[in-house]
């Protein structure tokens, strides 16, 4: 039996992982989501901004659909990004304690972006048939404003644990001075709230064009779904080569920045010019297995010439590397690949629409389209796995660790479970309410009227 | 007053929004529960729906604002609070995902079935959180929150008065949705619904009046400052919420209901958060932390005056903007 004041070391480290886990999970499934608050409003009103000035009926009709749809993403949305401000305390309140005057000021202003899109979002969705056209349109051009505003200051805060500055600790730790400008511009906010919006912008563009594309493929051919591929799938397909470029200059600020993240992600084991890139495989301790070595290529990347020293593993502290290699590395791997593949398929509809106006013909056309939505999720899920798994075992890069952030509560892995449980309902829910709601269109089925558990009847006026 | 004061009282600011109006939210979602059966409730619930589905959103953030200036301004008692009370915080939580997305799904789906589960969902949880949030206000209140935080998980909330301080949130919450209600119902001429919700208003508020009476007992028990202070230098604020209360009972029982009705439903509820707020003056955690020692470094409080400010400028009349159309019958109820 171990001595019993080793417990409650070993409940700590559980509840790291456990909080790590919970705090993994919360944020990949709202994510998802807030790319929808961010994004989606643009979409919708490009739509609705066609419908009117051509009087497009079809346009009109998607940019409708598509508001009654993020009135229920948003919904989702609110509610889990809640969950997350109550797990900055529930998961890591020593995290908090000590920083929050420091970097908390990045979510006051996220507040204010957030109540100014829940209000406009409520007057667009809810204002369809009694506003007049265009004021109902400009009611709608605020949650663009504020989602990316919103974005900004959120993905600002994560940069900053990446990359903090703007704050004076006392000998105890203790934050005594800030200078809240120079925590919203942290160097790592240059690269990272670029990077975010765009992949916001990726991941409604391909999901949205994705539904559409899956509907053609069932034979749903009219004006409609041609309208409701391209309107998204044209804003994606423009975010992407943008995309590329940002994220390319993120991976050399890394490796400036965070050396051990990107020496983590890319495999590199000892610093030195003439690295190779390694495309897949599994980091061992003696080199990259069943990957695919690109001689020279990583130092080619990041400092255009293959003579650039690369920092590798062996010079950083071993209690300052991050976990899980290989997950890193793949994580990278498979953003940058499926990124790679939705710039082909950019490239395919600008090649096609550039000679004949018109998307492919062929149907692979649409099956590539068809799972571009969840490729850009996927994407954009790695992408975080790197930054967030890459910065540990720090939770403020070089100012505290990840372990000294974590609660001292109990029952963390139990709220974790319920926490799985929970969001699985939610999320299957939300998939089978939007199908429904799809699926009443398409049938020119009326909306559900009248009382809410009520057999359908107007009831009011 | 320095900048450490400014931003606890635009932290009672924001409490005070989201008591209001989240609070009209809650008890929206308290009196479709108790609506009975889907032909008795039918018009009731549609009246709520109406009211709350253009708003509830809105309405919601005034907790995030919360949460926001208590860590970025106060981090230690933001810590505090999250370490002891983090069984009823969590359950509060769970409260709010399942009201948020128990409502908007419920409006999205057709089977009856599935919007009873639904409905259902939205409705209990309504009653969840409002009663959680109840019961940490009241273990704060009754210094059960070391100021160092780790206090005791269920000692701390399991007594007395955090579990009427529960109660009166959750009476409260009702009383004010049906006050708010009488007048949607008038809006919409529906006399019949106007007595329905008169009713509860009355109801709701004799409730409330009695766990707030049986507050004051549990308070001088166990929360002695605050309990002082309340009776002196916060009896003022105790009277102009009983003087609110007893007009607006005289306003319902008038056979003509005209009259500001939710302005002094409104101001009984502000005058007791306010009352609160002055009782445990200088304290945010009676009587182990003070505003000034919780207090972020003054460059971080001045972000936060500026961005209360912003919001100030930007969001109310953003928010009147939506309550005014909702209120002119602009806004639709259904989507």
């Amino acid at each position: 039996m171990p001595p019993l004041d080793l417990l409650p070391l070993a409940a700590e480290a559980s509840n790291l992982l456990a909080a790590r886990n919970q705090m993994a999970f919360t944020l990949g499934f709202h994510i998802v989501l807030a790319c929808f608050g961010v994004a989606l409003p643009a979409t919708i009103l490009i739509a609705n901004y066609i419908g009117l000035k051509r009087g497009d009926a079809d346009a009109l009709e998607l940019a409708r659909r598509w508001s009654k749809a993020m009135a229920v993403t948003f919904a989702v949305g609110a509610v889990t990004g809640t969950v997350l401000s109550f797990e900055f305390g529930l998961l890591w309140p020593e995290f908090m304690d000590r920083f929050g005057a420091a970097f908390g000021v990045a979510f006051a202003i996220e507040g204010i972006f957030f109540f100014v899109e829940a209000i406009f979002l409520a007057i667009y969705i809810y204002g369809w048939k009694r506003l007049s056209g265009w004021a109902h349109f400009w009611s709608g051009v605020p949650m663009v404003v504020t989602g990316i505003g919103g974005a900004f200051a959120v993905v600002a805060a994560n940069s900053w644990m990446n990359q903090p500055q703007g704050f004076t600790l006392d000998a105890a730790g203790k934050v005594i001075d800030t200078e809240p400008l120079k925590v919203l511009f942290n160097p790592a906010t240059g690269y990272e709230v670029p990077h975010m919006l765009l992949a916001a912008y990726m991941v409604v563009g391909f999901t949205v064009a994705s539904i559409y594309a899956v509907g053609m493929l069932k034979g749903r051919r009219d004006r409609l779904h041609r309208l409701g591929l391209l309107i998204p799938l044209t804003i994606a397909c423009i975010a992407t080569p943008i995309q590329i470029f940002v994220g390319d200059t993120a991976a050399r600020e890394v490796a400036d920045h965070q050396p051990a993240k990107f020496a983590a992600m890319e495999c590199i084991d000892e610093t030195g010019t003439h690295q190779t890139e390694w495309i897949g495989g599994i980091c061992t301790d003696d080199g990259v297995k069943f990957g695919i070595g690109i001689p020279n290529l990583d130092s080619y990347l990041v400092g255009f010439s293959a003579d650039t020293e690369v920092i590798g593993l062996n010079d950083i502290p071993p209690d300052e590397r991050p976990p899980a290699n290989t997950l890193l590395h793949l994580s990278f791997d498979a953003m940058v690949g499926i990124g790679t593949a939705l710039m082909l398929l950019a490239l395919w509809l600008a090649w096609v629409w550039w000679r004949r106006r018109d998307i492919p013909k062929t149907p692979w056309f649409l099956r590539a389209v068809a799972v571009s939505g969840v490729g850009a999720i996927v994407a954009m899920w790695a992408g975080w796995i790197v930054t967030e798994v890459g910065r540990q075992p720090w939770i403020v890069q070089g100012y505290m660790r990840t372990s000294e952030a974590v609660t001292e509560a109990d029952g963390i892995w139990f709220a974790f479970g319920l926490v799985i449980a929970l969001y699985a309902v939610l999320g299957v829910i939300t998939v089978v309410v939007l199908r429904g709601m799809s699926r009443r269109w398409r049938e020119g089925a009326a909306e559900p009227a009248g009382a809410p558990y009520a057999p359908r009847q107007e009831v009011e006026r | 007053m320095n900048l450490a004061d400014a931003v606890a009282i635009i932290l009672w600011v924001g409490i005070t929004f989201y008591a209001l109006f989240g609070g009209a939210d809650f008890g929206g979602g308290f009196w479709d529960l108790v609506a009975g059966g889907a032909e008795r409730g039918e018009r009731p619930r549609a009246l709520i729906q109406r009211s709350l589905t253009p708003v509830w959103e809105a309405n919601h953030v005034w907790l995030i604002f919360v949460l926001v200036v208590l860590w970025t301004g106060f981090p230690s008692a933001f810590k505090a609070v999250f370490t002891t009370l983090y069984v009823p915080i969590a359950l509060a939580a769970l409260g709010i995902v399942l009201r948020g997305s128990g409502f908007a799904f419920r409006k999205s789906v057709e089977a009856l079935e599935a919007r009873r589960a639904l409905g259902a969902t939205f409705a209990i949880s309504s009653l969840l959180t409002p009663f959680f949030m109840g019961t940490v206000a009241g273990a704060v209140a009754a210094g059960n929150v070391p100021g160092g935080g780790n206090g005791d998980p269920f000692s701390s909330w399991l007594q007395p008065l955090p579990l009427l301080t529960g109660a009166l949130f959750v009476a409260t919450s009702a009383y004010l949705a049906a006050v708010f209600l009488v007048g949607d119902a008038r809006r919409a001429g529906h006399p019949d619904l106007e007595r329905y919700f008169l009713r509860r208003a009355l109801g709701a508020g004799a409730v409330a009046g009695l766990a707030a009476a049986l507050g004051l007992v549990a308070l001088h028990g166990e929360a002695r400052y605050v309990f002082d202070r309340l009776l002196a230098e916060g009896l003022p604020l105790v009277i102009l919420s009983a003087v609110c209360g007893l007009a607006l009972l005289g306003l319902l029982l008038r056979p003509v209901r005209r009259g500001p009705m939710r302005p002094l439903a409104a101001g009984a509820v502000v005058a007791v958060v306010w009352g609160w707020g002055v009782a445990q003056w200088p304290y945010l955690l009676p009587t182990s932390l003070t505003v000034d020692a919780a207090a972020a470094p003054d460059p971080t409080l001045t972000v936060v005056l500026v961005v209360f400010a912003i919001a100030a400028v930007l969001v109310l009349p953003s928010l009147g903007l939506l309550y005014a159309l909702s209120q002119r019958d602009l806004l639709e109820s259904e989507h």
